[in-house]
C-alpha cells in the first residue's frame, strides 16, 4: 500500500516525534488507556502500523472495495445509500395480545421490522400451566404456548410483508412452525415469508444457558429445519448466529467474534455432514453482534468479522455462490452496559453504540430501552429508542458514504488485531477437540467468566470509570422515569386461555401428529415437518418438547462449566 | 480465627443468565469465604435442601428473569417451613425499588441492583455474622 521508502522516512519521523511526545507523558487524563476488553491502545496509529504497509497486494486481497471479497468494507457496494439497515426493535411481554398492541405501535412509528421476545417458559420449553412456570408467564418475554396465540401475536399484520425476528433457540422450530402456520393462513404464499429466527443452540451452552435437549439432537433439529427451509421458505434467514449474548455474559470483543465465528463454523460442517450443499444453505446464515461501549473497538469487531467468514467460506468450505461468503448481521447496543443510576444517560450510551453498528456496515439494529436495567421497556422509552435510530439515519450524514472509517490507521489497524486475536482463538479451539468439545469442559465458559470477574474488578479498582455508577454519583437518586409492570393478572389470563384450547382443539389429531413427531426423532426422518403438522393442530411448544424430551433426554451443564474461574 | 463464612448460591426459577452470579461466587471467594454455587434452574425445595445439607450461613441468588416476586417468597416460605429461617437470605437482579422494599420486608435481608459493587456483598455478609453471633450468644 506503501512504498518502502516512504514508511523507512515515516519510521525516522515517528522516532522524533516520539521524543516530543515525551514530556507530555508524565500527565495523564486517565489511569490507563485501554479499550472495553482490557487491551491497551496506542497512542497514536499511522501507516507503519498497518499490517502489510509495504504489500502491493494487501489492500486488495484484505481490505478491497464495499461489496466485494473479502467484503472488509460491506456487504453491499451502495450500502446505506440503497436500503437503510432495518430498524428492528424487539419487543414482547405479557400476553399475546399486549404484544400485538406494541408491534403495531413500533410498526406505526416506523419500525421496519418485528422482533418477538419470549418469555421464559416458552424459551424453556415449558406451557404456561406448567409448574415450572409458576411466576414467570409473560415476564420477559410473551407467552406462546399454541398456534392460537401466534394467531393473536400477529395479528392484522401481514406476514407476507413485514419481515419477523424470532429470539429463541431450543424450541426455535416448534414456534417457527407455528408462524408459517399463521402465515399459511393469512394465506400467504410461504416463498415470501421474510425473517429471522434466532436458533442458535451453541452459544445458549456457552452464554445464555437456555437449553433443553443435548448438543447433537439439537443441532440436529437446525439442520431438519434448515433443510425444510431451503426447499419451502427461501427467504428465511434459518440462523443467527449470536455473539450478543456471548457478549452480555462477559466476553470481551475479541472472545464475542471467534466464539461466535466457531459456533458458525461449527453449524456449517454440521449441515454439510447432513449432506446439504454449502452454497444453498450458507446464503441463508446471519450473524448477530453486540455493540458495547468502545466505539473503534467494535467496528473493528465488525469489519474482521465479515473478512474472517468470506476467507474461511471461500477457501474452507469451498463455496462458490458469492452470497455464501457475505457475513450479514443484526446488531443490538449492550445490554449490560447501562446503569440503572441516572438511566437517562442510558439514551446516550446506546446512541454511540448504535453508532459503531451503522458504522460498521449492520444490517438490522436493535437499540435499547433507558430503562431496560429496571424492567421490560415502557412505551415512552422503547419510542425514544426507536428516534435514536431515526435520528441517525436521517440526521447525522453517516449513510451519505460506504465505510466512512476506512483506510483510518487506527479501524484498519483494530481490524487487523481483531482477526489476529480470533485466529489465535479458533486454533485453541481446534485443538481442544471443537466447539462441542470446549462447551463440555467448561473452556468458553471459563473464559467468560474471567473476562467479566477482570471487567467488575477494573470498576471496583476506578480503573476504568461507569458514569454513575463508580463516578458522577449522584446520592441519594430518586429514579423519576415511567417503569413498565406487567399486569399480575397475566399469567392466570394465560394459563386459562391454554388450557381452554387445549380442551377445544382436536385431541386425536394432536396425539396422531405427536407420534408422528415422536417417529421422526427417533428415525432420521425430518422433524421440522412432523412439527408443521403438530402446530396445524394447536400442539403445544411444551408438548413437543416434551415427547423430545422423553426421546433425547434433557441437558444440564458439567461441574466443569459451572464454575466460575 | 473466625470460622470463615459459608454461602451458598442459586440460580432460581428458569433463567440462565449467570454472568452476575458468577462473579460474586468468585469475589466471596477472594474475600476468604466458602462458597457453593449450586447452578441453574433450582427450584425453592432444592436451594433450601442443599443450604441446609451444606450447613451454610447464608443464600444468595440472581433473578433477572421479573419473577422475583415469586421465587424469593418461595424461598422464604420453605426455609420457615424447614425451621431454617436463621440462614440470611439475599440477592441481586433487575428488580424495581418498589419491589426490593416489598422484599426487604418480607424478610428478604439485602436485595442488590445492578450496578452494586462486589464489595457492597462482601461487607453486608460480613456485618450480618456479626449481627448473627450476637444474637446466638444472647440466646
Amino acid at each position: 500500500m506503501f512504498n518502502k521508502s516512504f514508511i523507512a522516512r515515516l519510521k525516522e519521523k515517528l522516532k522524533e516525534w516520539d521524543k516530543s511526545a515525551e514530556r507530555f507523558r508524565a500527565r495523564k487524563s486517565l489511569p490507563r488507556f485501554f479499550t472495553v476488553s482490557g487491551e491497551d491502545v496506542d497512542e497514536l496509529y499511522t501507516p507503519d502500523s498497518l499490517k502489510g504497509a509495504t504489500d502491493e497486494n494487501h489492500y486488495d486481497e484484505n481490505i478491497g472495495l464495499p461489496g466485494q471479497f473479502p467484503y472488509t468494507r460491506g456487504v453491499h457496494q451502495t450500502l446505506y445509500r440503497s436500503k437503510l439497515w432495518t430498524m428492528r426493535q424487539f419487543a414482547g411481554m405479557g400476553t399475546p395480545q399486549n404484544t400485538n398492541d406494541r408491534f403495531k405501535f413500533i410498526l406505526a412509528q416506523g419500525g421496519t421490522g418485528l422482533s418477538t421476545a419470549f418469555d421464559m417458559p416458552t424459551l424453556m420449553g415449558y406451557d404456561s400451566d406448567h409448574e415450572r412456570s409458576l411466576g414467570e408467564v409473560g415476564k420477559c418475554g410473551v407467552a406462546v404456548d399454541t398456534l392460537a396465540d401466534m394467531e393473536i401475536i400477529y395479528k392484522d399484520i401481514d406476514l407476507g410483508k413485514v419481515s419477523t425476528s424470532m429470539t429463541i433457540n431450543s424450541p426455535a422450530s416448534m414456534v417457527l412452525a407455528m408462524y408459517l402456520v399463521v402465515a399459511e393462513k393469512q394465506g400467504v404464499d410461504l416463498k415470501d415469508v421474510r425473517g429471522t429466527l434466532q436458533n442458535d443452540i451453541l452459544k445458549e451452552y456457552i452464554a445464555q444457558k437456555e437449553f433443553i435437549f443435548p448438543p447433537k439432537p439439537s443441532i440436529r433439529l437446525i439442520t431438519d429445519m434448515m433443510s425444510y427451509c431451503t426447499k419451502h421458505v427461501p427467504q428465511w434467514n434459518t440462523i443467527s448466529i449470536s455473539g450478543y449474548h456471548i457478549r452480555e455474559a462477559g466476553a470481551t470483543a475479541a472472545q464475542e467474534l471467534a466464539f461466535t465465528l466457531a459456533d458458525g463454523f461449527c453449524y456449517i460442517e454440521a449441515a454439510i455432514a447432513d449432506g446439504q450443499d454449502v452454497d444453498d444453505f450458507a446464503p441463508r446464515l446471519s450473524f448477530f453482534f453486540n455493540a458495547h461501549s468502545d466505539f473503534f473497538e467494535e467496528i473493528g469487531k465488525y469489519r474482521a468479522a465479515r473478512r474472517i467468514f468470506a476467507k474461511r467460506m471461500k477457501n474452507k468450505y469451498g463455496a462458490k455462490n458469492p452470497k455464501s461468503w457475505l457475513l450479514r448481521f443484526h446488531t443490538q447496543t449492550a445490554g449490560c452496559s447501562l446503569t440503572a443510576q441516572q438511566p437517562e444517560n442510558n439514551i446516550v450510551r446506546t446512541a454511540i453504540q448504535a453508532l459503531s453498528g451503522v458504522l460498521g456496515g449492520t444490517q438490522s439494529l436493535h437499540t435499547n430501552s433507558m430503562d431496560e436495567t429496571l424492567a421490560l421497556p415502557s412505551e415512552k422509552a422503547a419510542l425514544i429508542a426507536l428516534r435514536t435510530q431515526q435520528v441517525i439515519a436521517y440526521e447525522t450524514g453517516v449513510v451519505n458514504t460506504v465505510d466512512p472509517l476506512g483506510g483510518s490507521y487506527f479501524v484498519e489497524a483494530m481490524t487487523d488485531k481483531m482477526e489476529a486475536e480470533a485466529e489465535v482463538y479458533f486454533d485453541e479451539i481446534d485443538k481442544r477437540g471443537g466447539v462441542l468439545q470446549c462447551i463440555e469442559d467448561g473452556f468458553f465458559q471459563k473464559e467468560l467468566a474471567r473476562s467479566a470477574y477482570q471487567h467488575q474488578m477494573e470498576l471496583e479498582k476506578k480503573d476504568r470509570i461507569i458514569v454513575g455508577v463508580n463516578d458522577f454519583i449522584v446520592e441519594n437518586e430518586v429514579i423519576d422515569i415511567p417503569v413498565l409492570k406487567i399486569d399480575k393478572n397475566v399469567e392466570q389470563e394465560q394459563k386459562a386461555f391454554c388450557q381452554k384450547i387445549k380442551a377445544e382443539r382436536d385431541n386425536v389429531k394432536v396425539q396422531e401428529t405427536l407420534e408422528k413427531l415422536r417417529a421422526a426423532a427417533k428415525s432420521d426422518g425430518n422433524t421440522f415437518e412432523a412439527m408443521m403438522d403438530c402446530a396445524r393442530a394447536y400442539v403445544s411448544a411444551g408438548e413437543m418438547c416434551d415427547v423430545l424430551r422423553e426421546e433425547w433426554g434433557e441437558y444440564s451443564e458439567s461441574q466443569a462449566a459451572m464454575s466460575a474461574s | 480465627m473466625d470460622k470463615k463464612i459459608r454461602v451458598l448460591l442459586a440460580k432460581p426459577g428458569l433463567d440462565g443468565h449467570d454472568r452476575g452470579i458468577k462473579v460474586i461466587a468468585a469475589a466471596l471467594r477472594d474475600a476468604g469465604m466458602e462458597v457453593i454455587y449450586t447452578g441453574l434452574r433450582q427450584t425453592p425445595q432444592m436451594i433450601v435442601d442443599a443450604a441446609i445439607q451444606e450447613d451454610v450461613d447464608a443464600i444468595g441468588v440472581s433473578i433477572l428473569s421479573g419473577a422475583h416476586m415469586t421465587l424469593f417468597p418461595a424461598i422464604l416460605d420453605v426455609l420457615k417451613e424447614k425451621d431454617s429461617s436463621d440462614i440470611i437470605l439475599f440477592g441481586g437482579g433487575i428488580i424495581p425499588d418498589d419491589d426490593k422494599a416489598e422484599l426487604e420486608k418480607l424478610g428478604v435481608a439485602k436485595v442488590f441492583t445492578p450496578g452494586a459493587p462486589t464489595i457492597e456483598a462482601i461487607k453486608f455478609l460480613q456485618e450480618a455474622m456479626k449481627l448473627k453471633k450476637s444474637d446466638e450468644n444472647i440466646m
